[in-house]
């Protein structure tokens, strides 16, 4: 069952410039909520909700968190909203990350592909590698969440503001010379996701990629979300709101 | 409590609450939010003869009051509704409309006669697509084609036949004159108009067909004008949609002279656009003291 409602903002900062945290009280929408999922934010005035991935869970506290970057009008006006002031969401809808029991994982942002990151390395804890990469260290975001949870935190930047001086890329790389996964997730520009998905196959290791598109309906009715998927050997559309938006990286038709 | 029937083309329906075709699925999706039983019926996604991918992403633009799409008609073919879609429709309790669209006029003859002894209750041929390159529009906009597409799935199904027309046409009443000549039952109107978005940053349109097709609140007063124009020029009855997105609308909609409404793109802000003008029409109805609603068609006292 999908639930829409409007739920109060209990918590709200920028945690960098145009980069907002919102802690939601939804109770129905945790106890149902997976690590990758998302909502379809409504934005007062404008006509088209926005998908905003689902940062964290807290299902005993009965909060989500959404973390996301102001990127026009629409969601600046998100943006906007006060604590206190409801929310108008819908979710948890698409398909969250699968979790291997007992595994090693490794978990990497690129800039605002960062926020899923924190809800699935947080079920692994200590058995987490988070990598996040940002242009700067001005928008170096939610490395004290991963901190926090023990899991093992790698920044890198463009311009070595802040943490290694390169792409995560080359901390995968980095990662993977020393130490063993199971699983890589991975969330950010489609460029990033393809060197990811190549070094994950590289090293035989499962890889699942949170990808992104414009959204109408957010449910799998109106079929805008395209995204490129082969299926059975054959190349086809499938939805990034329904179908995904998390993928088995195999699954994904890259360079369209 | 008012009646809420309405009767297009001798099909009854419950309420004269239809999703429109394109935004509802098969109604998988949104019976995750309400029961599809409460739905008056329901126009399925347009269905061709053979499964289409469909257009290239970005497929859909935000606009001032409503959105550009341009999916191109992704659906699983003929055969997928048949076996997998329409069996399970069928226990909705709601009326059902095969939305169909082809290529060719043989295409949508041979598709419309694929509906003939099953649970569809009305056949609704899209002459009208803005999304294809082939078939589509292509139809819908010279009356001669539309009314030999018409003739031509007309003979070929047993069902209600209603024809989708295009708004992007100079006159809307001579394809809804053609359409009625050669056999329709019915026409629906409109469909989304041609529209275009272009991201100045990249000097790039934001749709990958570059082009698509606008719906929304900014085309509601055009399609209750083009209502109003096909309802003084036809005698066949009319279903009204484009940008409906309240019970008030929906009102005035019937009043420009549709006897049923298809709604889309409202549901993309409120899951629930439907359940709410349903229980609005209740209440307009209660408040205004009219005891059919289907009395209101073609009302409207013009200056």
């Amino acid at each position: 069952m999908y639930t829409q409602g409007r739920y109060p903002i209990i918590k709200k900062s920028a945690i960098a410039k145009g980069v907002f945290d919102f802690t939601i009280l939804c109770p129905e929408i945790a106890a149902a909520a997976q690590a990758g999922q998302f909502a379809q934010v409504a934005a007062d005035g404008f006509f088209l909700r926005r998908p905003i991935s689902i940062c964290d869970i807290d299902k005993n506290k009965g909060t989500i968190r959404l973390v996301f970057e102001v990127r026009g009008k629409g969601t600046d006006k998100i943006s906007q909203i006060s604590c206190g002031d409801l929310i108008d969401i819908i979710a948890p809808l698409g398909n969250g990350f699968k979790k291997i029991e007992g595994g090693k994982a490794i978990c990497i942002g690129g800039g605002i592909g960062t926020p899923p990151m924190v809800g699935i390395a947080k079920e692994y804890g200590e058995n987490a590698t988070a990598i996040s990469g940002f242009r700067n260290s001005s928008i170096a975001i939610l490395q004290d969440d991963f901190k926090a949870m023990g899991a093992k935190t790698i920044l890198c930047t463009d311009d070595g503001s802040a943490g290694i001086h390169g792409f995560v890329t080359d901390a995968l790389k980095n990662v993977l010379a020393n130490e063993n996964a199971d699983i890589i997730y991975a969330c950010g520009p489609m460029g990033m996701l393809k060197a990811i998905v190549d070094i994950a196959e590289e090293n035989g290791i499962e890889c699942q990629v949170s990808l992104e598109q414009r959204m109408g309906c957010g449910v799998g009715a109106c079929l805008v979300c395209a995204c490129r998927t082969v299926k059975d050997g054959k190349e086809i559309y499938s939805h990034v709101c329904k179908d995904g938006p998390v993928f088995d990286s195999k699954e994904v038709v890259f360079g369209e | 409590m008012s009646n809420l029937k309405v009767s297009v083309a001798g099909v009854e329906f419950k309420n004269p609450i239809i999703p429109a075709s394109g935004a509802f699925g098969y109604g998988r999706e949104y019976e995750q939010f309400y029961p599809l039983s409460i739905l008056g019926g329901i126009s399925v996604k347009g269905t061709t003869l053979h499964r289409r991918e469909g257009n290239p992403p970005p497929r859909v633009a935000e606009t001032p009051s409503g959105m550009l799409n341009s999916v191109g008609l992704q659906n699983g073919g003929a055969e997928k509704f048949l076996n997998y879609e329409l069996p399970n429709l069928a226990t909705k309790d709601t009326r059902i409309i095969a939305n169909i669209a082809g290529a060719t006029v043989e295409e949508c003859a041979q598709l419309a006669g694929m509906m003939n002894g099953t649970a569809v209750d009305m056949v609704e041929l899209n002459i009208s697509c803005p999304n294809v390159k082939h078939g589509g529009a292509a139809f819908g906009t010279n009356p001669v084609t539309a009314a030999e597409i018409t003739a031509a799935v007309r003979k070929a199904t047993d069902k209600p036949l209603m024809v989708k027309l295009s708004p992007n046409v100079t006159d809307i009443t001579e394809i809804a004159k053609a359409v009625e000549a050669a056999g329709a039952d019915a026409v629906s109107l409109i469909n989304t108009l041609l529209g275009m978005r272009i991201d100045i940053k990249t000097g790039r349109p934001i749709l990958k067909n570059n082009v698509g097709g606008l719906s929304g609140p900014a085309v509601f007063p055009i399609a209750v004008r083009m209502v109003w124009q096909v309802y003084n020029a036809v005698n066949i009855p009319i279903v009204g949609m484009g940008g409906i997105a309240t019970a008030e609308d929906v009102i005035e909609m019937m009043m420009a002279g549709a006897k049923a409404v298809q709604i889309g793109a409202a549901l993309f802000s409120d899951p629930f656009a439907l359940v709410k003008i349903i229980e609005g029409l209740n209440e307009y109805c209660d408040a205004n003291g009219i005891k059919n609603l289907a009395d209101i068609t073609g009302t409207v006292k013009p200056w």
